[in-house]
């Protein structure tokens, strides 16, 4: 029998993900622990998750420059110490500071969680911020801003997000005068309010077995809390009143594009469907930005947009590189492309594309028992639960291209759209 | 430890298969023998340019993303100055429509005339965003020719400019195909929720047709041993000074090559690494530096780089480095550094085998180094180095004779 190569092979679309959910406790001092007991090798990742602390636009880089400073001494360890422990033992600590949350990473093996857990413990209440650190820490992130500041497409980020969510801890772009305003009072009183176990949730994932979380645990029962309580609010949003930005950069090459508007976030009953919208419009590889700018004209390396899902705001954005002399015509075409998805509806064909690739997607981003917690991350800090999977599932399945329509009305309007270019246009 | 099975079809397809039942999806990595080094000194750029091309529609099947997409898959690929690869990740219920997309691209291309035009413009496109239009962007474009005079490492994957990619050709890729794309030249892993069985007789069923074609065989210009120190100082729009020191070094394959691989680490990797130790915190002469490998196949490098401090002269900050390298040669490590980046290395290994496509792509690349199943090994070769053959490594490369040292000053 001869091969018929034109012939796709049969194949069964995505029924069901099965997603791991944690089990749970809470220590007495507050702190709420989930882990994941899974996978072969004899490894963890441990993650102490604390929310950031009301911005304070007189002090805006404290939530930063605190939990960025973490792993740079306390009163028994340097920053070197520090540093060497981690190593020795083969562990990975990162200090990652985020939006809503900051954390405290370690990778550890099993076998070594005795030596590597009293380091964290001792960072997590002891830090110190030393003096000479701080102005090491100065200087250099002083020097990386210049070179971020050299690029258009970090320029374009900071521009957007800074007229999307204005004078507030998203909009935020740090600058070389607020590196230069970080105090080390300032620094000690942010880190004893901000990282106190009331304001923890550690996630676990890993061989998480009875034995590595005694030893857990035990590490943390006698950390204590703060006087006063953590205060995790964050003021309203305000978005600035202009919406174009142009910042001419006569040499080049290449324009970054940034465009979008403030969105509803995750908690809302239209944003599964959302993701559908943008799939379609610029969440994967065959999106019509790509196919369009990409594929077809030859614009651009790549175009994508997104909704970043934030708790208390939320945007949609459409970001790109293109070469500078078609700047106008790249943002003439996405124009296009927003107002085709408000006036016609979507190919039945083109949809059930999309809500494949999406569930695929979903599917394979289960890759370990990492990924497993990192599902559980976006629903809990968003206040959500599992719940939130089974209905974003079913939608994606079945919302209809009418449906759609509906909601590229109701939340596209090109001329809303805040836009910013850097380089030509 | 990874464990694996492995056969070679008629046509001489390398077909190796990692069952992993931990999880629901699959993953096809197909590396081919070809990459940057295998271009005509007056065509680079082509092996990258040619990936992106591989997408652009193959004989029987017009497009070849959105089948794939309709089945839930996602793919990429990479290329660099060795190799090229492709990958597919898939829900394994559907392993099916990968072996059918992969093999069709394996037995020829549509080469449609439309799609060089679009990927011309856009490798372009990336040439300007990753190369041009970034300060620092040119780096190994000038870096490059200083380490290599003969052999082809002396252009970066991108190629040496724009215009040899625009200059590309319908008839300049039909020829590369034939001669590159082809079983014998091709490497396939496919892992996760699949049974060696059943990859047999897909492998059969959508392979084994194809012609085997022509070996390639590579014959490369080697490059001599470097005799004389060599410079350049550029002056750019580039916000801060910037040194970069390579060194030439052994080949990925060389007995050599863990213990060099070990030099880096301890000279750069993670807090306690000795350049950053001394010369960020101590001295506070830089405000980041970093050392690492390229790991080629053929003669590598070894590049140390580092951002001096705005007050700090080239001079002192180049001497600074130039100290800490010459330590290395001076006197052995102590047991306590050596077992240090000796365990992070043995744990990064045991990290890595909880993503399932790093391990298709490692088997893959140890496949064609000569064995899968040195993959397995890899923690031992590290574990093995010892103090003085870190100490000799050290002495044979730092020296003034056998670096490149490119130095970006920032126009004021």
């Amino acid at each position: 029998m001869t091969l018929n190569r034109t012939l796709a092979p049969e194949f069964q679309a995505i029924d069901h993900i099965s997603l791991i959910e944690p089990e749970h406790t809470q220590l007495p001092n507050g702190c709420k622990v989930y882990w994941f007991n899974s996978g072969d090798q004899e490894l963890l990742r441990m993650e102490w998750i604390f929310g950031n602390l009301r911005f304070d636009s007189a002090k805006p880089l404290l939530n930063m420059a605190v939990n960025t400073m973490l792993t740079e001494g306390t009163s028994a360890l340097s920053a070197t110490q520090i540093a060497d422990k981690i190593d020795y033992y083969g562990a990975f600590l990162q200090a990652e500071y985020g939006y809503d949350n900051s954390q405290l990473t370690l990778y550890s093996l099993n076998r070594h969680l005795g030596h590597t857990l009293p380091v964290i413990k001792d960072i997590l209440t002891d830090s110190q911020f030393p003096e000479k650190e701080l102005d090491t820490y100065i200087r250099n992130q002083q020097q990386k801003l210049q070179v971020s500041l050299q690029k258009n497409d970090i320029l374009a980020r900071r521009a957007f997000n800074r007229a999307v969510y204005g004078d507030s801890i998203y909009g935020l772009s740090a600058d070389a005068v607020h590196y230069q305003q970080l105090k080390r009072a300032d620094m000690l009183a942010h880190f004893k309010q901000m990282y106190q176990p009331a304001n923890c949730t550690l996630v676990i994932a890993g061989k998480a077995d009875e034995e590595a979380l005694k030893q857990i645990i035990d590490t943390f029962s006698d950390w204590e809390n703060a006087a006063d309580p953590a205060d995790v609010s964050q003021q309203l949003i305000e978005s600035a009143t202009e919406h174009f930005y142009f910042t001419e950069k006569p040499d080049a090459l290449q324009s970054a594009i940034r465009m979008g508007l403030p969105m509803v976030n995750r908690t809302h009953p239209d944003f599964p469907a959302l993701q559908v919208l943008n799939t379609v419009l610029g969440g994967y590889f065959g999106s019509r930005l790509m196919a369009n700018i990409r594929e077809d004209k030859g614009y651009t390396y790549g175009i994508g947009s997104g909704i970043s899902s934030l708790k208390y705001g939320s945007a949609f954005f459409i970001a790109t590189e293109v070469g500078a002399d078609v700047c106008r015509n790249a943002v003439d075409e996405i124009e296009k492309e927003i107002n085709l998805l408000k006036t016609e509806p979507i190919s039945e064909e083109e949809l059930s594309l999309v809500r494949n690739y999406m569930l695929g997607s979903l599917l394979g981003s289960l890759e370990n028992v990492f990924s497993h917690a990192d599902k559980f991350k976006n629903v809990y800090f968003s206040g959500l639960n599992y719940d939130y999977y089974t209905r974003y599932t079913e939608i994606v399945k079945s919302v209809t291209a009418e449906e759609l329509l509906a909601l590229a009305n109701h939340y596209w309007n090109f001329d809303e759209f805040y836009k910013v270019i850097v380089g030509k246009y | 430890m990874v464990k694996f099975n492995r056969f070679t079809l008629s046509n001489g397809l390398r077909v190796i298969v990692h069952e992993d039942h931990t999880t629901p999806m699959a993953v096809v990595n197909i590396l081919y023998d070809v990459g940057a080094r295998d271009e005509s000194p007056e065509q680079t750029g082509f092996a990258h340019l040619f990936e992106h091309l591989m997408f652009g529609g193959s004989i029987n099947i017009p497009v070849y993303d959105e089948p794939l997409q309709r089945v839930g898959g996602e793919n990429n690929a990479f290329t660099s100055n060795d190799i090229t690869n492709y990958y597919i990740t898939l829900p394994a219920a559907n392993l099916e429509t990968a072996f059918w997309l992969e093999s069709d691209r394996m037995l020829s291309l549509a080469f449609s005339e439309k799609s060089l035009e679009v990927q011309r413009n856009v490798v372009m496109e990336e040439f300007k965003q990753r190369y041009l239009n970034q300060p620092y962007g040119d780096v190994w474009l000038r870096l490059r020719p200083m380490v290599y005079k003969q052999h082809p490492y002396q252009w970066a994957t991108i190629g040496k400019n724009l215009e040899h990619i625009e200059h590309a050709k319908i008839e300049d890729v039909k020829a590369f195909f034939k001669k590159h794309y082809n079983p014998q030249n091709a490497i396939m892993v496919v892992g996760g929720d699949v049974t060696t069985e059943q990859v047999k007789a897909l492998a059969e069923k959508w392979f084994e047709p194809i012609p085997a074609g022509e070996k390639y065989e590579r014959n490369l210009p080697q490059e001599p041993e470097q005799q004389d120190e060599r410079r350049e100082t550029v002056t750019a729009k580039v916000p801060l000074n910037d040194i970069y020191i390579a060194f030439q070094v052994p080949a990925r394959t060389d007995e050599n090559y863990y213990a060099l691989d070990l030099i880096s680490d301890i000279l750069s990797r993670g807090q306690s690494s000795r350049l950053h130790r001394s010369l960020v915190r101590e001295k506070q002469l830089f405000s980041e530096i970093h050392a690492y490998l390229t790991g080629s196949f053929d003669k590598g490098m070894l590049v140390v780089e580092g951002k001096p401090l705005e007050n700090i002269s080239i001079e002192e900050a180049e001497a600074a480095i130039w100290q800490e390298l010459e330590e290395m040669g001076k006197a052995p490590i102590t047991d306590e550094e050596l077992t240090k980046v000796k365990n992070k290395t043995e744990s990064t290994m045991v990290f890595a085998e909880m993503a399932l496509l790093d391990k298709a792509m490692n088997l893959a690349y140890f496949e064609l180094l000569g064995d899968a199943d040195l993959f397995n090994y890899e923690t031992e070769n590290y574990l093995k180095v010892t103090a003085q053959q870190i100490q000799e490594q050290a002495q044979r490369v730092f020296r003034k004779e056998n670096s490149s040292t490119l130095i970006y000053l920032a126009e004021k």
